[in-house]
């Protein structure tokens, strides 16, 4: 690979890592709220999926992808207030009914979203940041999705609330040590049920992107997998939103090194390096999961801790 | 004066047909600290939950500051200025000394503006005889500091009379005493008041300006400390009747003999991966008992479930009888190793199987309730259960119900009864009568006792200073997971076995118990 290869070979990875890290920042935030209240929700993935059908028929029908953004993020808050509600009855599982959520999510997906499957429905638009340059390639790689920086404001903005608003603090009290919070008069299930569907709202926003976005098309091999690698990805980052920034980019680089090496002229192995960031995900357990260990960071109160 | 002062009169509470309380009556002076004392069971959560409003009373007048009061929620009692600083700690400790206390305030708004908050937080604690650094992660606090945490909270609340529900239970004796002395302190100044739940004698001839003392429900003496003495006051506490027997005397083990349990060098690592036990080496003779003092948390979990083969060691060796031991089931089967963990219902029982399943898990392998190696008799393991819980007295004596619905004691009970009744050789006990109510300690205590005058060699870690002393013929102290005392009981004092257990004397090690 010459100097020129190495160049093109990184601007398409660094553009890969926006592209296919953004979907990936939208559930890892949503999970990672969800976390901080004390609970696991694996059907993200579901929501995702679901997130992604709204959001394109909507959008379709609208004629605005905005508003199929906005679609995909109710009907993911929607799956996750489910959620939420759920297991707020005792003697529920979260994990066991996440995954009960994720068939759900996914299945409806399919069922109400055969019909939109061919038409064509307005994409969201894209910034240019590379005018300046008269290198196609840079101005390729820095043509960046709208909901990318949404997705970075997020992110920052919820490093800050989690630690300088009463709701952040709240949360994270009820997620780390429930009895206290119980003690001080805040109802935990409450702040449970409304975290897991703010979380279920973004992960929609993020399935919005698949179909809107990145590939851009709905149809039923669109998700790879990302609702359920967020749940890595939140341990990966630490439960901090700005670790989960910098994380989902890492994971989208993984999965964009196969079109990225594409770009350069190396085909051969292209389906083994669309699998980097699964071996990334168990990668990552296998580095910080031990059996006889808890993690540090993790909140208190998650079931895979007590 | 800012202190409150307390009235109760004629408190009484029921639960169904058990009277829990019955018409007590009793003064908190204010800017005095004022000792509640009791067996377990005596009422003295009832009431103090009564006072807080968790648990309203059935009976009875609540009077501050002379003014007759009507407390029915803990928002109620806050609102008056009373406050409780509960045994188990309820600070959250992923969140920072600032981010717990300003959380406790009902008052916040949206968004927290954190240099104002940071800056009378600081002012707060210029103005308070002890201090917190205020950014530190409440994980990274010791438990004396935890529980300065709690104190610092109600003072932050502006509660002016603060109850403690025996506040000293997890610290070091020295930390017990700073805390209690500085509460002491504020109390004298006319800053607080403070009633406080204890079972120790010592708290209340060194604290205390006023004693109560409940047993059964029922106020047996309220007097000044200064009129009464320790002797009166257990008196008054255990009925005459029940004053402790002489311990039996122990004629000494040979200090030559072969160890049973002999641990060499071993390291274990905690769940977060740090060495919980490090080097650790000691040696246990038949026919002794061995107890392990040291503040909750210093590694004595580790080192149990080492032991008993829940946790891999890092380094370091096991041996029983000088041969190498793994805690498989074999070797525990051969070697007759038995062991009461703490926390019986996760550490030795399986909660949702019957009484008569758990009495046989260590012998339903082998026969006679188990013929051929692979087919279990059921009707044996009944016979095996109804003998057992007849002679250790579980009640109710079901051998079919879950064991998890059985109460504490009884639960203890029947774990004693499994490992108790073979021939014991080897035996490793963790906190055995904690939350136990009198007449199952003393039976727990016997039943020790009587092992180690049949030649076991017993382990026994405590938190419970008491119980070791009158138990152990030998006290090792264990701190940040080293043993850095030994001491043979009858000539251990509580201020040196504390002053260990609070990491003193890493230096001149094992020398001041060798001498």
């Amino acid at each position: 690979m010459g100097d020129l290869d190495l160049v093109t070979f990184l601007l398409a990875l660094l553009a890969g890592a926006v592209r296919v890290g953004t979907p990936f920042l939208f559930v890892s935030l949503g999970e990672c709220l969800t976390e901080k209240s004390g609970r696991i929700n694996l059907g993200l993935e579901g929501i995702l999926v679901a997130g992604a059908m709204t959001g394109y028929a909507v959008a379709y029908l609208s004629g605005s992808a905005w508003t199929g953004v906005l679609a995909a993020g109710g009907a993911g808050l929607l799956l996750g207030l489910l959620h939420g509600i759920v297991c707020s009855l005792p003697r529920v599982n979260d994990i066991a009914f996440g995954i009960a959520l994720m068939l759900l999510g996914t299945g409806l997906a399919f069922f109400l979203g055969k019909a939109f499957i061919q038409p064509q429905a307005p994409m969201l638009p894209s910034i240019s940041l590379g005018a300046w340059s008269d290198d196609g390639r840079v101005r390729s790689a820095l043509n960046i999705n709208m909901l990318f920086f949404i997705g970075v404001a997020l992110a920052i903005f919820l490093h800050w609330g989690l630690r300088s608003t009463r709701w952040g603090l709240v949360l994270r009290l009820v997620g780390d040590h429930s009895e206290s919070a119980q003690a001080l008069g805040y109802r935990p299930l409450r702040v449970r049920v409304m975290a897991t569907a703010v979380g279920g709202f973004l992960a929609g926003v993020g399935g919005s992107y698949l179909s809107l976005y990145y590939p851009g098309s709905w149809n039923e091999g669109l998700s790879s997998g990302q609702g359920l690698m967020a749940v890595a990805l939140v341990i990966f980052a630490r439960w901090q939103p700005l670790n989960c920034l910098w994380a989902s980019m890492v994971f989208g680089a993984a999965g964009a090194i196969g079109p990225a090496l594409q770009s350069v002229g190396i085909s051969s192995g292209y389906y083994l390096y669309s699998a980097a960031p699964y071996i990334l995900t168990m990668a990552v357990m296998l580095a910080t999961c031990r059996p006889n260990r808890t993690l540090t960071g993790a909140p208190g109160e998650l079931s895979l801790n007590r | 004066m800012r202190a409150l002062s307390l009235e109760i009169i004629g408190a009484s509470k029921s639960f169904g047909s058990f009277q829990a309380l019955a018409e007590v009556s009793l003064t908190v002076r204010a800017g005095t600290v004022h000792a509640l004392l009791g067996e377990n069971g005596a009422g003295k959560s009832t009431l103090v939950k009564g006072i807080v409003g968790y648990g309203p009373l059935d009976d009875g007048e609540l009077l501050v500051n002379n003014r007759q009061q009507q407390i029915r929620t803990p928002r109620d009692s806050h609102a008056l200025g009373i406050g409780m600083v509960y045994q188990h700690f309820t600070v959250a400790p992923g969140l920072s000394v600032a981010e717990n206390l300003v959380l406790s305030r009902g008052d916040l708004n949206w968004r927290i503006d954190w240099p104002l908050e940071r800056k009378r937080l600081n002012e707060f604690m210029q103005r308070m005889p002890f201090r917190l650094d205020i950014e530190r992660p409440v994980s990274s606090l010791a438990a004396g500091e935890k529980q300065k945490l709690e104190i610092l909270k109600q003072l932050y609340l502006d509660r002016h009379l603060i109850i403690l529900d025996e506040p000293t239970s997890v610290l070091t004796p020295q930390e017990a005493e700073e805390v209690l002395g500085l509460m002491r302190d504020m109390a004298h100044k006319g800053d607080i008041s403070v009633l406080m739940i204890t079972h120790k004698f010592g708290e209340v001839s060194r604290f205390a300006d006023d004693v109560s003392v409940l047993r059964k429900g029922r106020l047996v003496g309220s007097t000044q400390v200064s009129a009464t003495s320790q002797e009166e006051l257990a008196t008054w506490m255990m009925g005459a009747a029940e004053s402790a027997a002489d311990p039996v005397s122990q004629k000494p083990v040979d200090p030559s003999a072969a160890p049973r349990l002999d641990v060499r060098e071993l390291s274990v690592a905690n769940d977060k991966g740090t060495l919980a036990v490090s080097k650790l080496s000691l040696a246990v003779r038949p026919g002794e008992i061995v107890g392990i003092a040291g503040i909750s948390g210093n590694g004595q979990r580790e080192l149990t479930e080492a032991l008993l083969g829940q946790r891999q060691s890092a380094s370091g060796e096991i041996r029983i009888n000088g041969a190498r031991y793994q805690a498989s089931r074999r070797e525990m089967q051969r070697e007759k190793v038995f062991s009461l963990p703490e926390e019986p219902l996760r550490n030795a029982c399986i909660a949702g199987m019957s009484v008569a399943d758990n009495l046989a898990l260590r012998n339903f392998d082998q026969p006679p309730l188990c013929r051929q190696g692979w087919l279990i008799n059921r009707r044996a393991i009944q016979t095996q259960a109804t003998a057992l819980i007849q002679q250790f007295n579980v009640r109710p004596a079901d051998p079919l119900r879950p064991i998890g619905t059985l109460s504490g004691g009884n639960v203890q009970r029947a774990v004693l009864a499994r490992e108790l009744t073979d021939d014991v050789r080897t035996l490793i006990v963790s906190n055995p009568v904690f939350g136990l109510d009198f007449a199952s300690v003393a039976i727990i205590h016997q039943r020790l006792r009587d092992a180690r005058a049949q030649g076991a060699a017993v382990l026994l870690l405590s938190e419970d200073l008491d119980e070791l002393l009158e138990m152990s013929d030998r006290i090792l102290v264990i701190h940040e997971g080293e043993i850095n005392f030994e001491v043979a009981a009858d000539q251990a004092d509580r201020a040196t076995l504390g002053h260990y257990m609070a990491g003193g004397g890493h230096e001149d090690q094992r020398a001041a118990g060798a001498a």
